[in-house]
């Protein structure tokens, strides 16, 4: 087993019932490829990715349908072969139930792949910039759940040094166990990705932290470990104890050290992956394979079998569930990711995406009943529990009364949204939605602020130009009266004029024949027709044209 | 319901009235033990406390147009009117105790905003009114059981509902001040402390002041509990309880002879109640683990001065009203360093 | 009775002093007040306050010639940010300037505009683009909203549709305004 080590406390935190051993029965087993696949463009923190296919092009399995746009992105691969249908808005997996545009691939069952192209696949004769092009090209994300782009965290740049690479295999959301299942039946890959990430990051050690309720994973991944590699990779058991899995909550249990507010932790010469990252990793480095599928846990009290799929990224929800056996219709509550962090899905039709670790569905009797929220009682049960040390009460209290500054004074944003303040509450105050509200209603502001700044000044700007024309106009004018006052001094010069006055009536003349017509003008009524030609009428009645715009908007 | 629904998705474990009913809980030994040495005087302040405390909780409910069955089954009432009762002598007119908790009910729990929004504890309000107010009818004890005739249930009731006398005697023969007191005043005499002892041979008895220090140990006994429900945290009770323990020793240590000894401080007056009970009400006090240190300190601390050079016997009362004032500014200046803050950089 | 008032006089000149020496030394310099109001103002320069803009609806009220409650788009944030940073009572926001609704940009339809060039003209913050006789588009991220543009529009072929929430700008509800709430 593990080597007893040191490891440091995180405040807070709550004992949690497991309820892991019901998925965990069965091994991996794979969902089939479902009739329809609904792909959005967003599934990772980040830039949109933009679709490179259409509807109604054939597409094969691991293909790029869309590109990466911009630095922090990824691309999208095709989940099996088959037809675009649609790119379209689709309700994809997000608290808000909204849709996003989607691209939707009808199967045709042949699951054909794209050729492997036979490339290198020894990482360690490649350089870290191409580790990390290709694991970007695989489409790879965090896959423990915020899903940010994989190869960033490869790339801490040159001023950070990375020392620590830790693997995290925490787990410690109830029902979810993904993660430990792959670690119990694909240690070897797990240790591969780890080494590809090692190699990219030069770390001089790599720890794996796993919680200690999780044996088998323990067991499985030190068995599979080189006898070599003891000095360089340590597999730990951290206590059982949510939110231990949280990254910077791991990092200090296993290192000590605290990654500073607002900051990432490389900047504590820390990187953290999720294991499944990390097989997702190997698989794209070794095998050419893109990420086109994940392990979800399907498990809850409305789940008769609860298992570990293998999903296809795209797959709906409703698919997935009806292939468990269980009912058909919505339960009580669908939950993306565990209870303590997931959120509500409720539409069926939602796809599995790169982020979706588990789907859990409850049943009423799981369910708080309405119930009627108290006041505060300032109990302090809440500051009790949070691991990020903050004051739940008084960050409600603000945000309650919706005071967006005083509410940043009491760091806001150190907090994780695990939930421990809204589970232990006395009062059934729904704190995190609280905080989750003033955290994205800190966001409104600030893009409103700033979007109000543009205005401002792009009004500004406008009346400087009015300023700046009605300036030229008056010099102009100016000018050309004294020019005239010189002409009407001598005849010849009168003559000149005259010419003058007829060349510029010429030329109005052959501009007003060779004048642009309106434009989509074809396909209108009659009597629009006719009003447009008034409107042509007035503008040429020198009246209304005095009022007529300039045209230096072209500029 | 709503239509977006955060997490976290379980049951609640946790409630207001669970709280509260464990604290009344834990009320019980002690009030047992009051029964015991001054009668079933308590039980009958109690009862009329506590219709007071629900009949005016619905009253402001209804005047602040709030929902009813919550709040008046959230069980915070009952304990502010316990709370009271159990501060009270047990001959005591009805009259009075309804004032006091009307008055901690309406004024100082819901003019300021009901649950969770007073600043000043509620049964200490009500309790200080009294004290000030009425302090003749707040000072007349029984003898505690042993050292003197126990007034029986009907008497008691007669007395405090009605105003009648109990036929048994008069009212000096049969009451007594409590131990608090009477080395209060005697000291102020210019006794010492030994020849109050030898004057008033109940103070010898036992430990410190018969009955008292039984009431106060079995209270001791509910905090624990409460703090084994981990419906209250140490840091209060035992910051105020080690307090007054270290200004009574020194007082002790410096002059026996014109200072009583920290354990009399510990185990008289409402000293165990206060700590466990009523500083520790969560809506008031301080809630940062520093925070609470400083609390009890200062609770402590006046307890202490004023027993020892107040007007009043005990302090407890005043100590908690006057920390309560100052908890909100302790919160700002102990709160806890944040995870990926140092240490002085509070944001 | 001389001597105090001729104690308190001087009193009253050195405190006086002390005061005014204090006013120049320790002068705050803060944003003058008109940039502070016109930074709490939405800028949608739509003039429903009767003003010019958000400038002079900012120096309006500065010198007291105009009330904090004239903003529809800003609606009841802007009134309660103005009242605070103004001293002053806030007030339900007057309807005969508006109503605060939701947030909307215009389109103009492609397909109808005639190339009039009268929109640019109206435009406030130069957010459309285009030239005489040839459509006319509406750069939607410049947008505010003001509807200056719709009035002078011949075809009418310019529409006013909501922003919309989208993933990028969705905010969690605040559970105080979705349940009944105590306290």
């Amino acid at each position: 087993m593990s080597i007893p080590r040191k490891l440091w406390r995180i405040h807070g935190g709550l004992h949690l019932p497991g309820h892991k051993a019901e998925s965990m029965q069965q091994p991996i087993t794979d969902a089939p490829v479902p009739p329809e696949l609904i792909l959005p463009l967003q599934q990772h923190i980040g830039n949109v990715a933009t679709p490179i296919v259409n509807v109604g092009d054939r597409v094969l399995k691991n293909q790029i349908i869309a590109r990466a746009e911009g630095y922090v992105s990824v691309p999208i691969h095709a989940s099996s072969s088959g037809t675009v249908i649609a790119i379209e808005p689709r309700v994809i997996p997000h608290p808000s139930h909204l849709t996003d545009t989607c691209i939707v691939i009808a199967t045709d069952g042949k699951d054909e792949a794209t050729p492997v192209a036979a490339v290198l696949s020894d990482y360690r004769q490649m350089d870290p910039a191409e580790l990390r092009n290709r694991i970007r090209d695989a489409g790879i994300v965090g896959l423990g759940g915020a899903g940010f782009p994989a190869f960033i965290k490869l790339n801490p740049g040159p001023q950070l040094k990375i020392h620590t690479l830790i693997l995290n295999g925490a787990e410690c959301e109830p029902y979810i166990t993904c993660d430990a299942m792959l670690m119990q039946e694909q240690p070897r890959a797990i240790l591969d990705g780890l080494r590809i990430m090692q190699h990219a990051l030069h770390a001089q050690r790599c720890i794996i932290g796993i919680e200690d309720n999780k044996p088998a994973a323990l067991q499985a991944l030190q068995a599979a470990l080189h006898t070599d590699e003891h000095t360089l990779i340590e597999i730990v058991a951290v206590p059982t104890l949510y939110p231990a899995g949280g990254e910077k909550q791991l990092i200090k249990t296993l290192t000590g050290l605290e990654v500073p507010s607002h900051q990432l932790p490389a900047s504590v010469g820390v990187i953290c992956h999720n294991v499944a990252t990390a097989y997702s990793i190997a698989q794209a480095i070794s095998h050419q394979q893109p990420l086109i599928e994940r392990i979800v846990t399907v498990a809850g009290p409305a789940i008769p079998k609860a298992c570990n799929y293998r999903v296809r990224l795209g797959t709906p929800m409703k698919y997935l569930i009806e292939h468990t056996g269980a009912s058909p219709s919505l339960p009580a509550r669908l939950i993306m990711g565990g209870p303590m962090m997931g959120f509500a899905i409720n539409d069926l039709q939602t796809p599995v995406i790169k982020t979706t670790n588990c789907l859990l569905a409850l049943t009423s009797q799981e369910l708080p009943k309405t119930q009627f929220e108290l006041p505060c009682i300032r109990c302090g049960e809440c500051a009790r529990a949070c691991p990020a040390q903050l004051l739940p009460q008084q960050l409600f209290w603000h945000a309650h009364a919706k005071d967006f500054d005083k509410i940043q004074d009491f760091n806001l944003f150190d907090c994780i949204e695990c939930g421990c303040c809204s589970y232990v509450c006395p009062s059934h105050i729904p704190l995190v939605q609280y905080y989750r509200f003033a955290k994205t209603e800190i966001w409104a502001k600030e893009r409103e602020k700033s979007k109000s700044d543009i205005a401002r000044q792009r009004h500004e700007f406008h009346l400087q130009r009015l300023e700046r024309k009605k300036r030229e106009d008056e010099e102009r004018k100016r000018k050309k009266k004294e020019m005239l006052d010189k002409v009407t001094q001598t005849d010849s010069a009168a003559d000149a004029k005259k010419a003058a006055i007829a060349a510029a009536l010429q030329r109005a003349q052959a501009k007003k024949a060779t004048q642009a017509s309106p434009q989509n003008v074809e396909h209108l009524s009659e009597q629009q027709r006719q009003q447009i030609d008034e409107i042509d009428k007035r503008r040429a009645n020198p009246s209304t044209v005095a009022s007529q715009p300039g045209k230096d908007n072209e500029s | 319901m709503s239509t977006f629904i955060s997490s976290p998705h379980t049951l609640f474990t946790n409630n207001v009235t669970r709280i509260m009913l464990l604290v009344v809980a834990a009320l019980i030994p002690g009030i047992a033990a009051h029964i015991y040495f001054f009668g079933i005087g308590i039980v009958i302040n109690s009862i009329i406390c506590i219709v007071t405390a629900l009949l005016c909780e619905a009253g402001m409910l209804k005047l602040r147009d709030r929902p009813l069955w919550p709040f008046l089954t959230d069980g915070s009432a009952i304990v502010t009117a316990l709370l009271i009762a159990i501060g009270l002598p047990s001959l005591f007119p009805m009259w009075l105790a309804i004032i006091a908790t009307a008055f901690a009910i309406i004024i100082a729990k819901h003019l300021y905003g009901g649950l969770g929004n007073n600043p000043f504890n509620p049964a200490m309000v009500g309790y200080v009114l009294l004290l000030i107010a009425f302090p003749k009818d707040m000072t007349l004890w029984l003898a505690p059981h042993a050292a003197g005739p126990a007034v029986d249930f009907v008497s008691t009731l007669q007395f405090n509902i009605l105003g009648q006398l109990p036929v048994i005697a008069h009212f000096d023969a049969i009451t007594m001040a409590t131990p608090l007191d009477t080395v209060k005043t005697e000291l102020g005499t210019g006794l010492t402390v030994s020849q109050i002892v030898t004057n008033h041979p109940h103070l010898a008895d036992a430990m410190f002041g018969k009955g008292w220090d039984i009431i106060n140990l079995l209270f001791l006994l509910g905090g624990i509990g409460l703090l084994y429900k981990r419906v209250i945290t140490w840091r209060i009770p035992v910051s105020m309880l080690i307090t007054i323990a270290i200004f009574a020793s020194i007082a002790y240590a410096s002059n026996n002879t014109l200072h009583a000894s920290p354990l009399f401080h510990l185990l008289g007056g409402a000293t165990m109640l206060g700590a466990f009970f009523i500083a520790t009400d969560p809506v008031t006090a301080s809630t940062t683990p520093r925070g609470q240190l400083i609390y009890g300190c200062g609770i402590g601390i006046f307890t202490y001065l004023i027993r020892n050079y107040g007007s009043y016997p005990d302090g407890v009362a005043f100590a908690v009203l006057l920390m309560n004032l100052a908890a909100p500014t302790i919160d700002y200046y102990t709160r806890p360093r944040v995870f990926g803050h140092h240490p002085g950089t509070s944001s | 009775m001389l001597a105090a008032i001729l104690a308190l006089a001087i009193l009253a000149i050195i405190f006086g002093l002390l005061l005014g020496y204090g006013a120049i030394k320790f002068k705050v310099e803060g944003d003058p007040v008109v940039d502070q109001i016109d930074a709490i103002l939405p800028q949608t320069q739509c003039g429903q306050c009767t003003f010019a803009g958000c400038r002079p609806y900012a120096e309006a009220i500065a010198k007291g010639e105009a009330d904090i409650n004239q903003c529809p788009p800003g609606g009841e944030t802007v009134i309660l940010a103005l009242a605070d940073l103004l001293g002053r009572d806030p007030k339900p926001l007057n309807a005969e300037h508006g109503t605060h609704g939701e947030k909307t940009v215009v389109i103009i339809d492609e397909q109808v505009c005639i190339g009039c060039t009268l929109c640019i003209q109206a435009c406030p913050v130069d957010a459309i683009l285009g030239a005489a006789k040839h459509m006319h588009t509406v750069i939607k991220s410049e947008c505010t909203g003001c509807n200056l543009c719709i009035p002078p529009c011949p075809v009418d072929c310019i529409h006013i549709v909501p922003v919309g929430t989208t993933l990028q700008t969705w905010t969690w509800p605040s559970p105080r305004d979705e349940h009944v709430h105590s306290a």
